[in-house]
């Protein structure tokens, strides 16, 4: 035997002898899913916009609004998602998006209270049409799990963001600055608005 | 000729493959551990159902951290004389949206609903995982690190919710419940999407 033949033979025999167990089912892309899920509601200002504004509108409004607009919004929101995936239209997105915007923004702004159930209905019909664009915009390929998982907690942190804002609303100075957010949210939805429209 | 001869021992001693097993470099118990808290699908029911029961009260954390693990070992061993792979997103959505559900209503469950449903949930994943590992010897351990692992889970998480005491502590839970029901809202449609 060469040089050449034993080594070939002896690499060989190396590479077996470093056989690893076969992982068939090896999951990959996971972290890739999670993080383009995490991504997708933080990569929209009209999104980020709304969301921060449903928090900042519950922290306003005071228990139980502080923590039933929250709860209700990822969850219609998942639901607007889940028919867009499953195929189902809904015309106008982008208008429902831009007033969302609007509208919850001037509800910041003049520090409206309807009752909760009014306010609850409100965030789950615009929650719909985010849910809705989001389901519409998915990648294939992801894992849907995890993807979803982080597309539910990045809408919930927006949220958190909002009430965490909205906690100055115990001091005067406070509420003050939480109408002026509001009035920036709401002029954030005009120019999307007009945006959609044009 | 000699290196002929020991290339079919190494052949015959290779390691089997453990199709469904993330492999930690550890040892099988490790690798079972692993696999529960890296599968999302399994991982977050069980912690869903911890956090219901930690709302109930420290009875309730009791039975879940032992019934669960338990209908886990019993599903898994079930699913591991089975020749098919029994995984299915709409059933892992179905855990996600009954318990989430559940945990974001804040559900006044009995004693008895609560082990119905530990040993439901356990029996249906244990059976999923079991499926997937195959009947050999490695196998076999790992399926007791992955029941450890789901033990553990329950143990921790629930005895953390008991001791919550703060009211937006609490609601924080229920929050994570909406959190869990909206996932499995979307896995739902993901497994329908056209």
């Amino acid at each position: 035997m060469t040089g050449h033949g034993r080594l070939r033979r002896a690499i060989t025999v190396l590479a077996i002898l470093n056989a690893q167990t076969a992982l068939a089912h090896v999951q990959r892309g996971e972290a890739a899913g999670f993080l383009t899920g995490f991504r997708h509601p933080i990569s929209g200002w009209d999104h980020v916009l709304a969301m921060v504004a449903v928090g900042l509108w519950g922290a306003q409004l005071g228990a139980p609004a502080i923590w039933v607009l929250p709860v209700a919004f990822p969850l219609v929101m998942a639901m607007g998602g889940m028919l867009a995936l499953i195929g189902v239209p809904l015309p106008g997105i982008e208008v429902g998006i831009a007033a969302s915007a609007v509208l919850l923004g001037a509800a910041v702004m003049f520090e409206v209270r309807p009752p909760l159930v009014v306010a609850a209905s409100l965030v789950g019909v615009f929650a719909v049409f985010h849910g809705h664009a989001h389901g519409t915009e998915l990648p294939a390929g992801q894992s849907a799990l995890l993807y979803s998982m982080g597309f539910v907690i990045a809408t919930g942190s927006l949220h958190a963001l909002g009430i965490g804002i909205g906690t100055v609303h115990r001091w005067t100075w406070g509420r003050t600055l939480l109408r002026a957010a509001g009035a920036v949210v709401a002029t954030g939805g005009i120019f999307f608005m007009w945006k959609a429209l044009a | 000729m000699r290196a002929g001869v020991v290339v079919a021992v190494v052949l015959i001693h290779c390691v089997p493959a453990e199709a469904h097993l993330n492999s930690t470099g550890m040892g099988p118990v490790y690798d079972g551990v692993a696999h529960f808290f890296t599968s999302p699908e399994d991982a977050v029911p069980a912690l869903a159902l911890a956090l219901l029961a930690g709302l109930r009260g420290a009875a309730y954390g009791r039975r879940a951290a032992f019934t669960l693990p338990a209908a886990w070992l019993a599903g898994c061993i079930a699913g591991m004389t089975a020749t098919t792979s029994a995984g299915n997103a709409v059933l892992s959505s179905f855990w996600f949206l009954l318990l989430g559900g559940m945990v974001a209503a804040n559900v006044e469950l009995s004693l008895p609903m609560l082990t119905v449903l530990a040993s439901g949930l356990g029996l249906v994943h244990g059976y999923m995982n079991g499926t997937g590992m195959g009947h050999s010897e490695p196998a076999l351990v790992a399926v007791l690190g992955l029941v450890s692992a789901v033990f553990v889970l329950s143990v921790l998480v629930s005895a953390v919710v008991v001791s919550l005491r703060a009211e937006w502590a609490r609601i924080a839970v229920r929050v994570a419940g909406s959190w869990i029901t909206a996932s499995g809202l979307l896995m739902l449609g993901w497994a329908f999407r056209r």
